[in-house]
């Protein structure tokens, strides 16, 4: 199959072609899967300058993607996102690879859990979080098309179906005990997880804006307001938008999502981090039973 | 467009009057002043009345601290009513002690935090460029602030991709705690830009620097300010 970033370079290659506005701006990283343009520039391993570049491409009149591995993209030069888009009032296309953990065999340096988190100190960044590869193109060509500020959060993880993309949470499957939130690829695990448990599982791609309608209108037709975060990045990130979304309504909220308390200084695989952080099945599934109970003793 | 015109630099020392306050920085301020007068008065292809036409120049003020000059040559120029300047750094003011592109009529970018605008340069003259407009991009950056390790990112891309519409002014006051041992432009020339070093208070010197031929190469302008001459 198809890897959503090879989607994303298609698409971008294919927008690009009747779009002038359109230039990409890169960190050597992907340089090989763009095919060589003069509105593809690489700058080398300069990431402050990559996102400045960026910012001043937007001032001239283009349509910048600034692209690379995460945290690199928005840890490093973060001061530079924070600034040369946001406070200049500048229109952007941020597109990332690597996720939280994609390649742990890298270890800590190539890891940003926090990126979603960091973006949520900035005001005014729509983030998306494709679950499927292809979910990416419909994604970017939006981006594209806009002029606002767009966060793309790209990674290897990916369900076995996509989804329409839409702005707001779609609703997967309904159920009566409360509402499970998927975010990308966590669907599918969720899915699992919940296979035994009477919940209504909904799936967002856009995580900001939150769908606080969307998660309040699901809650309203639960029988009761207990809802469970399943997010790929870390934990809790969108608990504060969930809890002002259920404001005037008594609830019970739990957050999955990558650890906030400790760095694991181990590699292998995704899944061995996944299961560390008790985002596969079997974690997923223990946290549903805690907070929605076990349907045998719901029985 | 109701802004009153006013032209001469003798006008500038009254428009630096009407700004009052707190002013840790008003030393800064004024090393930048002939410079900017210069580039206003006499370089840069600017009006008030075409601030959003993509054929203007582009001037970037990357050290925003200390921006009484250049509000007062924005004033001196059109781009701002004077009597803006008597309320400066106040709540509802436009101008604070670093500009904000958002609030003030012809300021390209907003500044403060060191090390932004010459990457966000290179940027904008490589996008002109990529649109065959012949538009020039002017920064100002200071001598510290090249301490900021970003600005030798932007400086080596801008001699690689050859950006020869883009000027960078080095406002050399010699701040620097740890300075540059054989001179600022040393470090943008070994990066393949052409450079001049000229006395920052000579307006004809700096002029002369400014509208040079570089053709092929981005041009840098060092503009020495003595340290004890800070007014």
């Amino acid at each position: 199959m198809t890897s959503m970033r090879q989607v994303f370079v298609d698409t971008v290659e294919d927008v690009m072609r009747h779009d002038p506005r359109v230039a990409v701006v890169l960190a050597e990283i992907s340089r090989d899967v763009f095919t060589p343009h003069e509105r593809v520039i690489n700058v080398g391993i300069r990431e402050q300058a990559m996102v400045g570049v960026g910012a001043g491409l937007a001032l001239s009149g283009l349509r910048p993607v600034v692209h690379t591995y995460a945290p690199f993209l928005v840890e490093r030069p973060f001061e530079q996102i924070k600034l040369d888009f946001g406070h200049q009032d500048l229109g952007g296309v941020l597109v990332s690879i690597g996720g939280s953990y994609d390649d742990p065999v890298w270890g800590r340096t190539h890891q940003a859990p926090g990126d979603v988190a960091l973006f949520d100190t900035l005001p005014g960044w729509t983030v998306r979080v494709p679950g499927h590869p292809d979910e990416v193109g419909p994604i970017v060509r939006d981006a594209l098309r806009r002029e606002d500020r767009v966060y793309i959060r790209l990674s290897l993880r990916e369900n076995a179906a996509p989804h329409p993309v839409v702005e707001g949470f779609t609703e997967v499957r309904r159920g009566r005990s409360g509402v499970v939130v998927a975010v990308g690829p966590m669907l599918d695990t969720v899915l699992a997880a919940t296979r035994d448990a009477d919940v209504t599982v909904l799936y967002a791609t856009t995580v900001r804006p939150f769908d606080a309608a969307g998660l309040r209108a699901a809650v309203d037709r639960a029988e009761r307001a207990d809802v469970l975060l399943v997010e790929p990045y870390l934990e809790g990130t969108s608990a504060h938008l969930a809890a002002e979304a259920l404001a005037d309504v008594p609830h019970r909220l739990r957050s999955l999502g990558v650890r906030r308390d400790a760095e694991l200084r181990a590699y292998g695989t995704a899944e061995d981090h996944d299961s560390a952080h008790d985002l596969d099945v079997l974690g997923v599934a223990a946290a549903v039973r805690r907070m929605f109970g076990h349907p045998v003793a719901a029985a | 467009m109701a802004v009153k015109e006013m032209s001469g630099f003798a006008e500038i020392p009254a428009l630096f009057r009407r700004m009052t306050g707190d002013e840790k920085h008003e030393w800064a301020a004024a090393s930048t002043l002939d410079v900017l007068w210069v580039l206003y008065n006499r370089v840069l292809d600017v009006s008030p009345d075409r601030v959003d036409d993509p054929d203007r120049d582009r001037f970037l003020l990357s050290k925003g601290h200390g921006p009484m000059a250049y509000y007062a040559v924005l004033a001196a120029k059109g781009f701002l009513d004077p009597s803006t300047l008597d309320n400066w750094t106040a709540w509802d003011s436009p101008l604070g002690q670093h500009p904000d592109r958002v609030l003030v009529n012809g300021v390209e970018i907003s500044s403060g935090s060191l090390g932004h605008g010459l990457p966000i340069a290179v940027g904008t003259a490589l996008g002109l460029r990529l649109q065959n407009r012949a538009a020039r991009t002017f920064v100002l950056v200071g001598d510290a602030e090249l301490d900021e390790g970003s600005n030798h990112e932007a400086i080596a891309l801008a001699g690689r991709f050859g950006l020869d519409r883009l000027v960078t002014v080095v406002v050399d006051n010699a701040s620097g705690t740890h300075g540059w041992p054989g001179g600022v432009a040393r470090r943008f020339e070994v990066e393949g830009w052409q450079s001049s070093t000229v006395d920052g208070r000579d307006h004809d010197a700096l002029h002369a620097a400014f509208t040079q031929d570089h053709p092929g190469r981005p041009l840098v302008v060092v503009a020495e300010v003595d340290e004890g001459e800070r007014r």
